[in-house]
């Protein structure tokens, strides 16, 4: 191996990785780290370089320059080993049509290399695991988008890896559907796994992640805990949303400017990064009415977001 | 730190693993043998009907006008063709068909290779359970001709170890060209240009011996030419020992260059 030892424990090691598709860059010298058991949000707007950066962790692409440590061994070098205690979870649905949920599960268990005595109760635990065991006979076709997505989870989870990988868990599901899928997650962690997930759901983040890295145009712009994150970046727990037409708020984003109040567009609204909601009153050039329609709710990983990169989620 | 447009440092590629272990072959196998057992009525119903159609319908009907061909009855020549041009196709046509497929509409090969599988391996499980089919499709062949009154001698069951390695040359020649393929359109490129002429320019319905030279040559460049070789020398004992090893060895060196390019093109499409 040419790089020394890690200097501490860590499923995921990126150095200075880039990674190009002709001219695009998909990641731009990257340094980043994911500790061992930690659960750890990649969030990002599309085109931002998670997916890219997943690959270069299952061998699915190489790295430009660069190096790439997985579970301690470099990536592509060590895919045998390091993909034998990593389970991904593809955004897109690659399940085996051809076979029912259990054989998808089973054939697998054997890719994976489980032992023959453990893996008819490796099949039935992940099953479980994704509630499916009484649809165990069921063909793809006949589930359900969220039972497919749960399928998935659990064909990532079925050789109990060390590390899972999970790429837009949720992405294109209804709202009840994602919940359900969050219960799924969280049971991985109680695995002891760690998990790395990719999101532009800034919910999912907020709920799943210990750790979120902040990533925009291939680069990681900041990275911490959600909370940390907001407190650190928004300045305070709570902002002041006024929504309006874009002359009001061409009107209140001119008085935050005046009295020092940072702020952003949010669609309708203009987002105030303060916890006074009086912060504007009085302000110039403000008309009547303009203040009506505020509404103080907790700072959240987009304003984060949106402050960092100036881009939308 | 690199810039946009700085010249990057050499890259980090490690070699990865090389080397074929049973196991995850043992497992693609295992997943075609699952899928099998569900179809298997459709593609017995093909393997029995292909020949019969090509026997009755070449044999009796074109045997009415030529009656021997290289010292053996038109029909027993045909049935070993027909023999031939099953390996061929049920090696070819999976290896086509589902190498597009797996690897541009269903994933399957992007979930495979998310396993510790590598595509070497992919590869040559899919090949070996397509060799697998591809010897009971020739066997099921020379059984139908058999029943319509084609004598075999008792070597025929050598016909059993070519056509695997045969079909699973096939298999693996047809993969090399699916990884290529951007669109389905393209299946008429492949279809054209390398089937029908495998499929015809091998000595299957018609002997080359008495054949011009610009249809000899390319022939003999043609694995299918050596499996049909090797079938009749199987069952009729046609072939001199020299010829045979020449054969032998002729389908051998295009198997093991088919696999290579199989590995290799699938290998480019799959690793970014």
């Amino acid at each position: 191996m040419s790089s020394p030892p890690p200097a501490g424990p860590a499923a995921v090691r990126l150095r200075g990785v880039t990674k190009r598709f002709g001219d695009l860059v998909a990641l731009d010298a990257l340094d980043l780290t994911v500790p061992t058991g930690a659960c750890f949000g990649l969030l990002g707007p599309n085109g931002a370089g998670k997916s890219t950066l997943l690959a270069l962790v299952t061998g699915a692409a190489v790295a430009t320059s660069g190096e790439v440590e997985v579970l301690g061994e470099l990536m592509p070098g060590a895919h045998r080993e390091v993909l034998a205690r990593t389970g991904l979870v593809p955004q897109l649905d690659n399940l085996d049509g051809e076979l029912t949920c259990r054989e998808n599960l089973d054939v697998y268990a054997r890719l994976y290399g489980v032992p023959r005595d453990r893996r008819a109760a490796a099949v039935d635990d992940a099953l479980a695991l994704a509630r499916l065991t009484d649809r165990d006979d069921a063909f793809v076709e006949e589930l359900s988008g969220g039972m497919r997505r749960r399928l998935l989870i659990a064909r990532g989870l079925v050789h109990t890896p060390d590390l899972v990988l999970l790429d837009e868990p949720t992405v294109g599901l209804d709202p009840q559907v994602r919940q359900e899928l969050w219960s799924a997650i969280e049971k991985i962690r109680a695995t002891g796994a760690t998990t790395v997930l990719t999101t532009h759901y800034i919910e999912e983040a907020e709920r799943l992640c210990d750790v979120v890295a902040v990533v925009s145009h291939g680069r990681l712009v900041e990275l911490g805990s959600p909370t940390d994150l907001v407190t650190r970046h928004v300045g305070s727990e709570v902002v002041v949303e006024v929504h309006g037409d874009a002359d009001r708020q061409g009107r209140v984003r001119a008085a935050a400017d005046d009295r020092g109040v940072r702020h952003r567009a949010a669609g309708t609204s203009v987002v105030l990064f303060t916890d006074d909601s009086h912060a504007l009153d009085g302000g110039d050039g403000l008309m009547a009415g303009d203040l009506d329609h505020r509404t103080r709710r907790p700072g959240n990983l987009e304003d984060v977001f949106v402050t960092l990169t100036g881009e939308t989620l | 730190m690199t810039t946009l447009h700085a010249p990057t440092p050499a890259p980090v590629r490690n070699v990865p693993s090389r080397g074929l272990r049973w196991s995850p072959i043992a497992a693609v196998v295992h997943r075609e043998w699952r899928v099998f057992r569900r179809v298997w009525r459709s593609l017995m119903f093909g393997s029995v009907v292909e020949p019969l159609v090509y026997l009755l319908a070449f044999g009796f009907g074109f045997g009415a006008l030529v009656a021997e061909v290289n010292g053996i009855p038109y029909l027993d020549f045909m049935a070993t063709g027909s023999a031939g041009i099953a390996v061929l196709f049920t090696g070819f046509f999976p290896g086509l068909i589902n190498g597009y497929f797996r690897r541009r509409e269903n994933h399957l090969y992007d979930a495979l290779l998310a396993t510790p599988t590598t595509v070497a391996e992919v590869v040559t499980g899919e090949a070996t359970w397509t060799g697998v089919r591809t010897t009971g499709s020739a066997a099921t062949t020379l059984a139908v001709a058999a029943a319509l009154g084609v004598s075999l001698e008792p070597t025929v069951v050598l016909v059993l170890p070519v056509a695997f390695v045969g079909g699973f040359g096939f298999a693996c020649l047809g993969a090399a060209f699916a990884s290529r393929m951007r669109s389905t359109h393209q299946f008429d490129f492949v279809i054209s240009g390398i089937v029908v002429p495998l499929f015809v320019v091998a000595g299957t319905f018609f002997p080359l011996d008495d054949a011009p030279a610009w249809l000899r040559i390319p022939a003999q460049a043609n694995p299918l030419t050596h499996v049909v070789d090797l079938f009749r020398a199987a069952a009729f004992g046609t072939l001199a020992a020299s010829q045979v090893l020449v054969a032998v060895a002729m389908v051998l060196v295009v198997t093991a260059l088919s696999w290579l390019l199989a590995v290799r093109w699938l290998t480019d499409a799959m690793v970014d």
